[in-house]
């Protein structure tokens, strides 16, 4: 039953990923869908961020939020992305400490 | 003839070598964050599965939210159905990510792009998108199929270890390792928000639409598919087109 159940989350986790690559290899979009598909990483990033962070440490969201404002001043001096995660995770174990 | 020959041969190999160093650097932060959460994964599903079968959803699924919620559900005796029908729901936006990254992703021959798109996750796609301009390079497939491995093989390495000792992690650094991936995708918006304010804003609405759909209680699968196309629309009234960027 296990195996079934792993083989099914497979499927379902490959169509989603495959079926654009044949969606976007036949057709040629305007310029609007463009765009549109362009702005498509930076909403994911918004969704993704919030409100999840609240929850890296459940019942205080404070903590993410804190972790989440010390990634973004770190982020803020364009340095390599690994400095903003180690910042945001030493914050994050202080806090918790 | 010949000479010339040799030489672009010189010229692809190092840009070849570039791309991988450069696949391996991007998706080092990546690893960063899967490898705690790969771990925490493979303990917890160590209660309800086989060392064997908890890496084989790994290898096979690829997909972190998915695979912490198939392993409680399972736990909890959940179906074939309930489990499959939850799966789909939280992973349809790999879809709304793939069309994108697809799109960007035109100059790549067709047969890189199926096995590119077995990799995107929520951490490859973003950082895939937001060094797009590889995907012009000759060696870009390089580039993108080098990161992938790279996080594959630390989600898919870090569950089996997970699996196998995992409660010998110490709790408060594997709590404080949650935000990893959080601070990741922050590092990624934020120098992209400083050239280009629109982007930022789109990044906030998205934002404030996940959290009001939440709020009403919709699944968090649709929440975040549903956010990222409304945000996203508004960059076709926001963005320029490619190439006056």
């Amino acid at each position: 039953m296990i195996w079934a159940i792993i083989i099914g989350m497979s499927i379902v986790t490959i169509v989603p990923r495959i079926i654009p690559v044949f969606l976007v290899d036949k057709a040629s979009y305007p310029s609007w869908i463009n765009r549109w598909l362009d702005a498509i990483p930076y909403a994911a990033l918004g969704a993704l961020i919030f409100p999840g962070i609240m929850t890296v440490i459940p019942d205080q969201p404070v903590i993410g939020l804190i972790g989440g404002v010390m990634a973004i001043v770190i982020a803020f001096f364009e340095v390599n992305v690994i400095f903003a995660v180690i910042g945001a995770i030493v914050t994050v174990y202080l806090l918790t400490m | 003839m010949q000479a010339n020959s040799a030489e672009n041969t010189t010229k692809l190999s190092s840009e070849l070598s570039a791309a991988i160093k450069s696949g391996l650097a991007k998706g080092f932060p990546i690893c960063l964050g899967y490898i705690p959460i790969a771990i925490a994964y493979g303990v917890l599903a160590a209660q309800s599965m086989t060392l064997f079968q908890l890496t084989a959803m790994s290898v096979l699924v690829f997909a972190g939210a998915s695979q912490f919620m198939g392993a409680k559900m399972i736990g909890a005796g959940n179906g074939l159905v309930e489990i499959v029908v939850a799966t789909f729901v939280l992973n349809f936006r790999h879809f709304v990510m793939s069309l994108s990254f697809m799109n960007k992703a035109r100059p790549v021959p067709f047969s890189w792009k199926v096995p590119l798109s077995l990799g995107l996750t929520d951490e490859t796609f973003a950082v895939s998108s937001l060094h797009g301009e590889e995907a012009k390079k000759p060696y870009g497939k390089v580039f993108f199929a080098t990161l992938m491995l790279l996080a594959y093989s630390a989600w898919v390495g870090g569950s089996f270890v997970g699996g196998l000792l995992g409660e010998l992690i110490p709790e408060q650094l594997s709590q404080s390792m949650n935000i990893a991936l959080y601070a990741m995708f922050i590092g990624l918006l934020v120098p992209s928000v400083k050239k280009e304010w629109r982007v930022g804003l789109i990044a906030i609405i998205s934002m404030i639409i996940n959290y009001a759909l939440i709020t009403l209680n919709m699944a968090e699968g649709w929440a975040i598919v549903l956010s990222t196309i409304i945000g996203g629309s508004l960059g076709i009234f926001l963005l320029k087109g490619d190439d006056d960027k």
